[in-house]
């Protein structure tokens, strides 16, 4: 099974767009949602059934038994987080608590215990021999890395025999797009013509360039700035980098998918274009192109 | 009077919108609260007249003092000690700073060290004064950041501080919104921008805030984002309409509101909204 | 010498894991006695430090070696203070690995990575 992760270091460049166009063109037995914190994919790719849904668990968080709190303040004064408060009773703040534990080992009276807490929900759609996998991290929670590797490993662990998964990454540089990139032969990042898009597209070329998978970039909505595109393509150029296509803003895109479709379903320039991409970006993944 | 301006997904306009709103209100704080990644400061291109480090304490042992007990190593949740060869290694990107192994040690053989983990950086263009807030690349999390970004600034008489808030709902957004007086939610007129328009939604009400959304990208035609507000009873403050030349702009760091009069009406119009909102939101919340 | 590798399952026949730190079992084979002990790996589902945790566990099992595909640079720091070498797996095949090490056909692991930072908010 060969994995390919598209990912976009800036929220809104269209990843998701690209992603289910890809999916639809491939059609890939085996693809997975890694964008944990605010999954999207399931909007657009129609499914059939309801999921199998797991719990995740993340880090336990602290709870004060009330009954035997003797109010001392202790674990408060010795809280890092600002998590312990009191108004009426001593009691955590859910979101700010770290789980380090401390205030469970000062409380004189063992009046605080660390609980697993339900960070997030695991889902798998099968549909007779496809699957889907993704997650949805609860409010507030961080662990999302980790949560990104069991999505990928619920995808693996229950597809067949694959040729070409397909994975959508979470934008970022940060953890969750590092478990992401862990495993997979090949990044194709979609870029913004922007000034911030490429500040972005360059951290996340430094990280994907350290795990030694292929890269390839590839523009989406380039005619909002030509000079931009032109100043990407020469980046490319000059790193040695595949360039796979640049792709038009089109209004026809967000039309499909606020219906529910994705873009190479109807006849559109975007629709055109992404096609040609993905042409080229298979070739590289499958070692038939140098690119 | 401390603005908010949140999504639940990057790319939807945040900055666009608080960057242009913070120079029409013309006497204003403008704060970059997206350490991760911050873009204000491109907009702004402030001058900066002071930087100030931000560190955490990591503990550091003194191994004439440690006997081995190892009661530090297996305290750790976040395994950031390790006992080799009778020394302790302390893992600093992987250390919490929660002070845990300095209090249960016996010997009390464990002090703190401060680690940078970023920056805070104040400056100001043409009235606005500019905070941004840095968080070095591979630090875990920018939660100290926020939380000095936002206790330094006092409240001036007569200047709106704006919060350019990250995206999403995790941690660092609630840090980011948790003294806010108003949150404005940018949405884009997708069904993903309403997808993640519900996240923020939520995160709004959890912390019991004012809010008002603004829609951003608006095409002709069926806006869910726009029926989702108007079936749950939403205050829809303003539309911005898709417009290429202000992509264009916005691409290249330009602030729209400067480079031509339409969108200083606009963003007028728009800060006018939130200003008669804002107070009596404000007002019947207390 | 007794010589870890990160294993899927509880059985020889097992498949090496890719990821050390969180691999849910270590075999520790002794190519002096030729005994074979399966460990659980405690720090599998922790949310951050599992490799460091992992190496730790090597470290009080008294191993030698540990052979694996990758390897973290914080983990790595552990196993490297010590003294336990690191060795590039060479098949996803557990028996595969230990005749190649055993016959010194395996070679050291040169590239470490960075490590998956932060899992925090």
């Amino acid at each position: 099974m060969k994995q390919l992760l598209i990912l976009s270091g800036k929220g809104g460049t269209g990843k998701t767009t690209i992603a289910s166009a890809f999916i639809k063109l491939s059609d890939t037995k085996a693809y997975a949602d890694c964008d944990v914190d605010a999954p999207n994919l399931h909007l657009i790719t129609q499914q059939v059934s309801e999921p199998k849904k797991t719990d995740y668990y993340g880090l336990s968080k602290a709870e004060i038994d009330t009954v035997l709190c003797i109010a001392c303040g202790k674990c408060m004064e010795n809280c890092r987080f600002d998590a312990i408060s009191t108004e009426v009773i001593y009691q955590v703040d859910y979101f700010a608590c770290e789980g380090c534990g401390v205030c469970e080992a000062v409380c004189p009276v063992k009046a605080i215990s660390l609980k697993p807490a339900v960070a997030g929900e695991l889902m798998l759609y099968v549909n007779g021999k496809k699957v889907f996998s993704t997650a949805q991290l609860r409010m507030g929670n961080g662990n999302s890395g980790l949560l990104v590797s069991e999505v990928k490993k619920q995808m693996k662990n229950a597809s067949g025999k694959v040729d070409i998964a397909l994975i959508d990454g979470s934008p970022g540089i940060g953890c969750p797009v590092i478990a992401s990139i862990s495993g997979v032969d090949m990044v194709l990042i979609i870029a913004e013509p922007s000034v911030s898009g490429i500040s972005d597209m360059e951290r996340i070329i430094k990280t994907a360039t350290k795990f030694g998978t292929k890269i390839a970039v590839c523009i989406n909505k380039y005619d909002t700035n030509l000079e931009n595109t032109d100043k990407i393509e020469e980046y490319c150029i000059e790193q040695g980098l595949p360039f796979a296509g640049k792709i038009p803003f089109d209004q026809d895109a967000v039309k499909a998918v606020n219906n529910g479709y994705s873009i190479v379903d109807i006849d559109c320039p975007s629709g055109t274009a992404t096609k040609e991409i993905y042409t080229k970006t298979i070739k590289i993944l499958l070692n038939e192109m140098v690119g | 009077m401390r603005i908010a301006v949140l999504s639940g997904k990057g790319g939807t306009g945040k900055t666009l919108v608080s960057v242009n709103l913070a120079v029409v209100a013309k006497k204003s704080i403008y704060i970059d609260c997206d350490v991760e990644e911050p873009n204000g400061h491109l907009f702004f291109k402030p001058m900066v007249t002071e930087e100030k480090e931000i560190s955490m304490q990591i503990p550091k042992v003194d191994e004439a003092i440690c006997n081995g007990c190892r009661k530090c190593v297996d305290f750790c949740k976040f395994n950031a000690l390790a006992y080799i060869k009778g020394k302790i290694i302390v893992f600093d990107d992987v250390c919490h700073s929660c002070g845990g192994c300095m209090i249960l040690c016996p010997q009390k053989a464990i002090s703190g060290r401060n680690k940078s983990i970023g920056k805070i950086r104040a400056g100001s263009s043409d009235g606005v004064v500019v905070y941004t807030g840095i968080l070095n690349t591979g630090e875990a999390s920018g939660v100290p950041i926020i939380k000095e970004l936002l206790s330094g600034i006092e409240s001036e008489h007569n200047k709106t501080i704006f919060i350019d808030c990250p995206p999403g709902s995790a941690c660092i957004v609630m840090e980011s919104i948790k003294d806010a007086d108003y949150c404005i939610l940018v949405a884009e007129p997708t069904l993903f921008g309403v997808h993640n328009l519900n996240m923020v939604y939520e995160l709004v009400k959890l912390f019991n805030k004012p809010f008002g959304a603004v829609l951003n990208k608006c095409l002709e035609g069926e806006n869910p984002a726009e029926k989702f507000c108007i079936e749950k009873d939403i205050r829809i403050l303003g539309k911005i309409p898709f417009d290429r030349q202000l992509g264009t702009l916005n691409s290249n760091a330009k602030i729209a509101v400067k480079e031509n009069k339409k969108y200083e009406e606009q963003f007028s119009t728009l800060l006018d909204a939130i200003i008669k909102e804002a107070p009596y939101e404000t007002a019947t919340n207390t | 010498m007794r010589i870890a590798i990160p294993s899927d399952e509880k059985n020889i026949d097992s498949s090496i894991c890719v990821s050390f730190g969180r691999t849910p079992y270590f075999l520790i084979y002794d190519t002096d006695t030729k005994i074979r002990e399966f460990i659980d790996n405690s720090t599998a589902a922790s949310s951050g430090g599992a490799g460091i945790k992992a190496a730790q566990i090597l470290v009080d099992e008294k191993t030698d070696a540990l052979i694996t595909p990758r390897c973290g640079e914080n983990a790595a720091d552990v196993l490297k203070s010590a003294d336990i070498k690191i060795y590039k797996s060479i098949s996803s095949s557990i028996k595969d690995n230990i005749d190649a090490f055993v016959s010194g056909k395996l070679c050291l692991l040169d590239e470490i990575h960075p490590g998956f930072h932060g899992h925090r908010k």
